[in-house]
């Protein structure tokens, strides 16, 4: 769907509509054997893909997107306008005749309390919405973030990502910005998934994962995304892997791998470690596998 | 409030940790219990319960439209957006839906009166009834960015019919999950002994602080990493409420979307006793 001309970097998202299914686990695995790639880490409410790559940070930067509203109570004359108001429920007033109170968590930012106050007691600030990294991996270079709890821009903050991961790849002359999205279907997911070739949908055999799934890659075709599937624990219901490998093939989406329940997943964590590097796993070749299908598709 | 209607919400930093499997196994021992499925992107609980299913409608969020007629193309609805939801071309004003939070703001400073506010559907709340438990769970519709109104009419839906409420969160701590928490009596954090769990744990622990909601945390697949979650609860003084050890069998029933109370009953105790120490930490005893 995007634009690119012959220089710029080709982008792939794993994503997952359920969370937990594995996304940032494979994610590690083809950090480690994607060669000249800059790495995003978009999954910005529960940023984990750091664990594994153990990132050195060179540059920081607090994040601010949107407004906060501030009221000073020496010049409010507690008229309730605010109160009434404000759509998102962010302002009451614990007392009556007494300044009210703003729910900085519950704040959309919109300002409408401030254009209406008739004493101009409320101001606008922009809002913290958290940090924003530029690291070095063992793997190369790596973008992440740290979303301020109740994040509303989380959106924002994953273009944020994204476009700094892009603008390195270019500097750098990098073939790939490997994404880790986010989980879901909502605004972060959406962020993530803008302006990429391909999106690689990590999904396991459960009855719930089956459901997310179908919803996940009816969003990939609302976007016009290229999209494979991974089945991940996928021994856990080999009917359901069944299941999702005919429906897949019915809207002609690729599955490129099936990876089994193992616990040195959960060791090669522990262990700060990728499965690529962990132990000289036998998983370690069905992941080179899955990287030499999803690379086929990155560069048809 | 009386007791027995509390609201308990189940949250947690990271995906797939079990916050479904403990929300819909929790309400099957919980007795009369309206379960609130707010996870509102990926809605699983009515999965594992056969429900069936009552009223469903539409839930909306205001949305500005323009009477060009009146329009003078002055740009103070612009001006006023603070999401940039607003944009002018040439005369027109033209206004994105994915980015209107439908504030009211340009409604209310259109000097002309040309703006007026529809009704935009952004999902379904649908309701219906599993042996003693009530289901409400709303589902967002694809490409739809707006969680949080929706969450809120998923909890509005069963604000105040007298029973205890379970409130399936979504993951994270963003808009969605701080909505899903927000005002409830008690919030259930659920976690693995993994790096991943206990980075995602924090994150979860500082919003229910932040929300001032009282919170305890459940260690699932207790066995699979190290001591780091029970460690972690000790270091923070957090109240932990249960551990539930790794089960390829009780992994085997979620994945046919079985509840396990019903499928392996030695669960029934399980989940019984999780729901008493909940409630009686909820209430404070």
């Amino acid at each position: 769907m995007a634009e690119h001309n012959k220089r710029s970097p080709r982008r792939l998202t794993v994503i997952s509509g359920k969370g937990g299914t594995g996304k940032t686990t494979l994610t590690g695995g083809l950090a480690a054997l994607a060669q000249n790639a800059v790495l995003a880490d978009c999954d910005v409410d529960a940023a984990n893909l750091h664990l594994l790559l153990a990132p050195e940070i060179n540059k920081r930067e607090r994040f601010f997107a949107g407004y906060k509203a501030v009221l000073n109570p020496q010049v409010c004359t507690a008229c309730g306008k605010c109160v009434e108001m404000c759509r998102f429920h962010a302002i009451s007033m614990p007392r009556e005749n007494a300044p009210p109170v703003i729910d900085a968590l519950a704040c959309e930012g919109c300002g409408v309390c401030h254009d209406i106050c008739p004493v101009g007691a409320i101001t606008l600030k922009d809002a913290d919405c958290g940090e924003l990294y530029e690291s070095e991996t063992r793997f190369g270079p790596m973008v992440h973030a740290e979303l301020g709890v109740g994040g509303e821009m989380s959106g924002k903050l994953v273009t944020a990502v994204r476009n700094r991961a892009d603008e390195i790849a270019q500097e750098n002359g990098a073939e790939l910005v490997l994404i880790d999205g986010s989980p879901g279907l909502g605004c972060p997911v959406i962020a993530s998934l803008t302006g990429v070739d391909v999106a690689l949908v990590v999904a396991e055999p459960s009855v719930s994962g089956f459901h997310d799934l179908g919803r996940v890659l009816d969003l990939c075709k609302h976007f016009g995304i290229d999209t494979t599937v991974v089945v991940n624990k996928c021994d856990i219901n080999p009917d359901v892997t069944a299941q999702i490998k005919s429906s897949c093939s019915a809207s002609r989406v690729e599955v490129s791998g099936e990876i089994p329940f193992d616990n040195d997943f959960t060791k090669a964590m522990l262990a700060g470690k990728t499965i690529i590097e962990y132990n000289n796993s036998p998983l370690a070749d069905l992941f080179r596998e899955i990287w030499m299908r999803v690379k086929d598709l990155l560069t048809a | 409030m009386k007791n027995d209607s509390l609201a308990i919400s189940i949250a947690s930093g990271k995906g797939g940790t079990g916050k479904t499997t403990l929300a819909v196994n929790l309400a099957a021992v919980a007795g009369e219990v309206t379960l609130l499925d707010c996870d509102v992107e990926e809605p699983n609980d009515h999965l594992f319960l056969d429900v069936e299913w009552g009223e469903s409608r539409e839930s909306c969020v205001p949305f500005p439209r323009v009477d060009t007629n009146l329009c003078t193309g002055c740009g103070e609805c612009r001006r006023v957006c603070r999401f940039n939801a607003v944009v002018v071309l040439g005369k027109q004003p033209l206004i994105y839906p994915e980015l209107c939070h439908g504030c009211g703001a340009c409604f209310i400073a259109c000097p002309e009166k040309a703006i007026t506010e529809v009704d935009r559907a952004v999902g379904i709340v649908e309701r219906g009834t599993f042996r003693e438990i009530e289901l409400v769970h709303g589902r967002l519709n694809i490409g739809e960015v707006k969680g949080p109104p929706l969450i809120e009419a998923v909890k509005d839906a069963a604000a105040h019919n007298g029973r205890a409420a379970i409130i399936d969160a979504p993951p994270g701590a963003g808009c969605p999950a701080v909505e899903a928490v927000r005002n409830t009596d008690y919030c259930v954090l659920v976690t693995e002994p993994t790096p991943f769990g206990i980075h995602d744990l924090e994150v979860a622990v500082e919003m229910a602080r932040q929300l001032g909601v009282k919170h305890g945390v459940v260690i699932n697949r207790s066995d699979i990493g190290d001591d780091r979650a029970v460690r972690f609860c000790e270091e923070r003084g957090i109240t932990l409420l249960g551990q539930i050890p790794f089960d390829r069998e009780a992994a085997e029933a979620y994945s046919r979307g079985e509840l396990l109370v019903d499928a392996l009953p030695k669960y029934r105790e399980t989940f019984g006793e999780l729901w008493q120490s909940i409630i009686k930490e909820a209430r404070g005893a």
